[in-house]
């Protein structure tokens, strides 16, 4: 007999606003409600339920809500219920748990304890509402390219033409309304429509979104000047037009919820369009192992971003993203050495469509500690202008993108927030391709219940909003363009650090002047 | 036909040229290691006299072939899309990296990791073709398309191919012109002689092999191959528990 584990959340139906309408057990994927004849009754089934709030939302009377069992064991603060139930499912199937979405530990957060400046008195603070306030940015290298003569490989690069002219040819570039971008999420991993969504929401806002590791369908090649494409281990639905299709392609070395792993999409999610934009067999499962199977160096890299370069005809900056583990920014000065134009760190909050629990709740580093060091290092060695850093995992609010610009991003990704605009409940059960908000499944009945219309015009009024946002801390600031924002730690302070954590931000104490 | 004297060229002056000529034949000589020569190019018919570098033909377009005479490095066909590379001699590493589309035949030798992640996907299937050995790990990965390994000079007691072959294996076929298991079979891998059914899809590239490099057709249809297939299309679902 397996171990028994009680059901995590209740059902609570109000039986008094109930009609019995059975739009619930029509809306859940889960199969938790039901209908019983013979008492004319709903009926629920708690051990399925994931808590993803699709019932409550749509029921038309408001009878039902969904509450965290009390069912308790003996308390222990050693062993908290997750992990006896955790392990109990391990005693009785063998299996490494899984799960998804981002870490949900409680570890510490710096962005919560970082504070923003304004001005006050002098250095006047500036009206966004009545002033111009600039937010675009360019992501690349913003330095002269290195030559690449067949015997001068290692020189470095000179600013002026021998005519004694000013070399005003720049590398290629991403040009962004604001310094945010939608990160890598595959098409497989999320719906058709969720990528229809976030294609046609980075269009309208003048910013990216990026494809992940499935591949681009062929109905989203319109949407190229707004796509980041992605080349991942697995190297799936990769082809010239793709490389060609975006505005930069992205090498994907790692990622935060899942560290030093690959990616695996189920057979179950590998179908139809899913499995031919991907160009596997279908229902097999699409393996993406955890190294490029040609990187073991920088030297390594190096050849996949040039490879990349010649087959886009050194049109498309190269994005290499890594996971921030412990050794981020010497890694990030072998990356920046290897040619590639822009650097994307993901924190280990990052979320995920299917991670391993253990990974993806313990392994990695917070983005804000990584963002920290990288900028320094990159600036103490003199090329942090070679190549634009990108920081994800887990921006959840302006706050959070203003803190992070100060510490040196030149622009944020975004995701888990992104999916919550459409819909998203942070159930974090994508692993089980039954999102009942048609958000992380390939289900077609469920699929449609995304509308993208209606998640375009949610991810435009978010990124707005969040925009405004910047704008007005800037404008309190007294700054009027993001780039006079980037690496200004001068414009944060910490509450509540050691001083080898603010030394580590580089920030200062909150009282401490400048 | 447009020459290219590649003497001391470096791989992104040719890279350059290389997409001018687009459409067109090329002849490149005393090409000595450029890396990723024709990277991405859908349409140009190559011929190289010399050793180009790592990831020739890399997303290589379905329009495009190209000859080698003599050696190539590693990663040849990386990602390549569709159309021919044929290399009049051996390969490093990797040859074949997640192919997707197209053929390779290489006359002699191959590296390690040789056609990792081939894919396929309906009736677009990758080919690659070995004329002598392969190195460890040959088709790791492997999730579509037919890798053959001839061993041609092998004797009856030598395994044309290294340890570990179709580690990960998921999808796809290699086919080995010997009577031996390889080493170190991973158990994922099934194996068994290749029927005369089995073969249909491969008497097409040996016909190719044997009209590139003049080898003769009729004997190598007749010989015995072991053919290695996976056990599972999803060989990693029962190692998880969802929660
Ligand atoms: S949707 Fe609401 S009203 Fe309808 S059956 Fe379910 S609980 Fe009752
Ligand atoms: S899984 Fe979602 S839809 Fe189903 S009962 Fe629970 S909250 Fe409702
Ligand atoms: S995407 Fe869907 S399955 Fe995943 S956490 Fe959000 S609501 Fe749940």
């Amino acid at each position: 007999m397996d171990l028994y584990v009680y059901p995590e959340f209740e059902v609570v139906r109000n039986e008094k606003k109930c009609i019995c309408c059975q739009a619930c057990s029509r809306q859940c994927a889960n199969l938790v409600h039901s209908y019983d004849e013979a008492t004319d009754c709903m009926e629920a089934d708690d051990s399925k339920c994931v808590n993803c709030h699709r019932c409550v939302t749509l029921c038309p009377t408001k009878a039902l809500k969904i509450v965290k069992s009390d069912h308790t064991f003996r308390p222990n603060a050693n062993w908290s219920q997750a992990t006896i139930n955790e392990l109990y499912l391990q005693a009785n199937s063998g299996g490494v748990l899984l799960s998804s979405m981002g870490n949900p530990q409680p570890h510490p957060s710096y962005f919560d304890r970082l504070l923003l400046n304004a001005s006050q008195v002098t250095n006047p603070s500036i009206d966004p509402l009545r002033e111009p306030m600039e937010t675009k940015v360019f992501l690349g290298r913003k330095t002269p390219v290195p030559p690449l003569e067949a015997n001068n490989t290692t020189a470095v690069p000179e600013p002026y033409n021998p005519d004694g002219t000013l070399k005003t040819e720049m590398s290629p570039q991403i040009e962004l309304s604001m310094p945010l971008m939608f990160s890598a999420m595959s098409y497989g991993s999320i719906s058709y429509n969720a990528h229809a969504s976030l294609a046609r929401a980075a269009t309208q806002l003048g910013i990216c979104y990026n494809t992940g590791e499935g591949g681009l369908h062929k109905d989203f090649y319109q949407y190229g000047p707004n796509t980041i494409v992605q080349v991942a281990s697995g190297r799936f639905g990769i082809h010239a037009d793709y490389l060609d299709a975006g505005a930069a392609v992205e090498i994907k070395m790692g990622q935060g919820a899942k560290p030093g792993i690959g990616g695996h999409l189920p057979g179950k999610k590998n179908v139809g369009q899913v499995a031919q934009t991907r160009m596997t067999p279908e229902g097999s499962d699409a393996i993406s192992p955890a190294p490029h199977h040609d990187i073991y160096s920088i030297e390594d890299l190096r050849q996949l971003v040039y490879s990349l370069k010649e087959a886009t005809g050194n049109r498309k900056p190269i994005i290499v993203k890594i996971a921030a583990v412990h050794n981020v920014a010497a890694i990030a000065s072998g990356i920046a050495r290897s040619g590639a134009d822009i650097i994307a760190i993901d924190g280990f909050r990052g979320g995920t469509g299917a991670a391993p629990t253990r990974i993806r709740d313990n392994v990695g580093i917070p983005i804000e500690l990584a963002l920290a060091c990288v900028d320094a290092r990159l600036r103490d060695e003199g090329i942090r202008d070679d190549v634009s850093l990108v920081v994800g995992g887990s921006i959840r609010s302006s706050a959070d993108w203003i803190k992070a610009i100060a510490l040196g991003a030149d622009a944020c990704y975004i995701a888990t927030g992104a999916l919550m605009a459409l819909g998203c409940h942070l159930c974090r059960s994508c692993h089980t391709a039954l999102c009942n908000w048609g958000i992380a499944t390939q289900r077609p009945d469920l699929v449609k219940r995304l509308n993208p219309e209606i998640g375009t015009q949610h991810l435009v009024n978010l990124v707005h909003a969040w925009q405004h946002e910047l704008k007005e801390v800037m404008g309190g600031m007294g700054i009027n363009s993001v780039e006079a924002l980037r690496g200004n730690r001068l414009m944060l302070r910490a509450v509540g650090m050691t001083k080898e954590e603010m030394n580590m931000l580089g920030v200062k104490m909150a009282g401490e002047s400048a | 036909m447009a020459t290219i004297d590649a003497k001391g060229l470096h791989f992104s002056a040719l890279g350059e040229q290389l997409r001018d000529l687009a459409g067109h034949k090329v002849r490149i000589y005393n090409c000595l290691g450029q890396r990723y020569i024709a990277a991405g190019i859908k349409d140009i018919t190559l011929d190289i006299d010399g050793i180009p570098g790592n990831a020739l033909g890399a997303y290589l377009g379905e329009g495009s072939s190209i000859t080698v005479r003599g050696n190539a490095q590693d990663a040849t066909g990386d990602t390549m899309n569709g159309g021919s590379i044929i290399i009049h001699g051996s390969a490093g590493d990797a040859a074949g990296y997640a192919m997707r589309g197209g053929t390779i035949l290489i006359r002699d030798d191959v590296g390690y990791r040789c056609g990792i992640h081939m894919k396929e996907f309906g009736d677009k299937i990758p080919k690659l073709c070995v004329g002598g050995r392969a190195g460890d790990f040959l088709g790791e990965y492997q999730a579509g398309g037919v890798i053959c390994v001839l061993g041609l000079d092998c004797g009856e007691n030598e395994s044309p191919v290294g340890r570990f072959a179709g580690t990960g294996q998921h999808g796809g076929r290699i086919f080995i012109r010997t009577k031996l298991l390889p080493a170190e079979l991973p158990p994922q891998v099934s194996y068994r002689t290749a029927t005369a059914e089995d073969k249909a899809i491969l008497c097409p590239l040996l016909k190719a092999y044997a009209d590139a490099f003049g080898a003769n057709y009729e004997t190598l249809v007749q010989d015995t191959y072991l053919l290695l297939t996976p056990n599972s299309a999803n060989p990693y679902e029962s190692m998880y528990v969802q929660y």
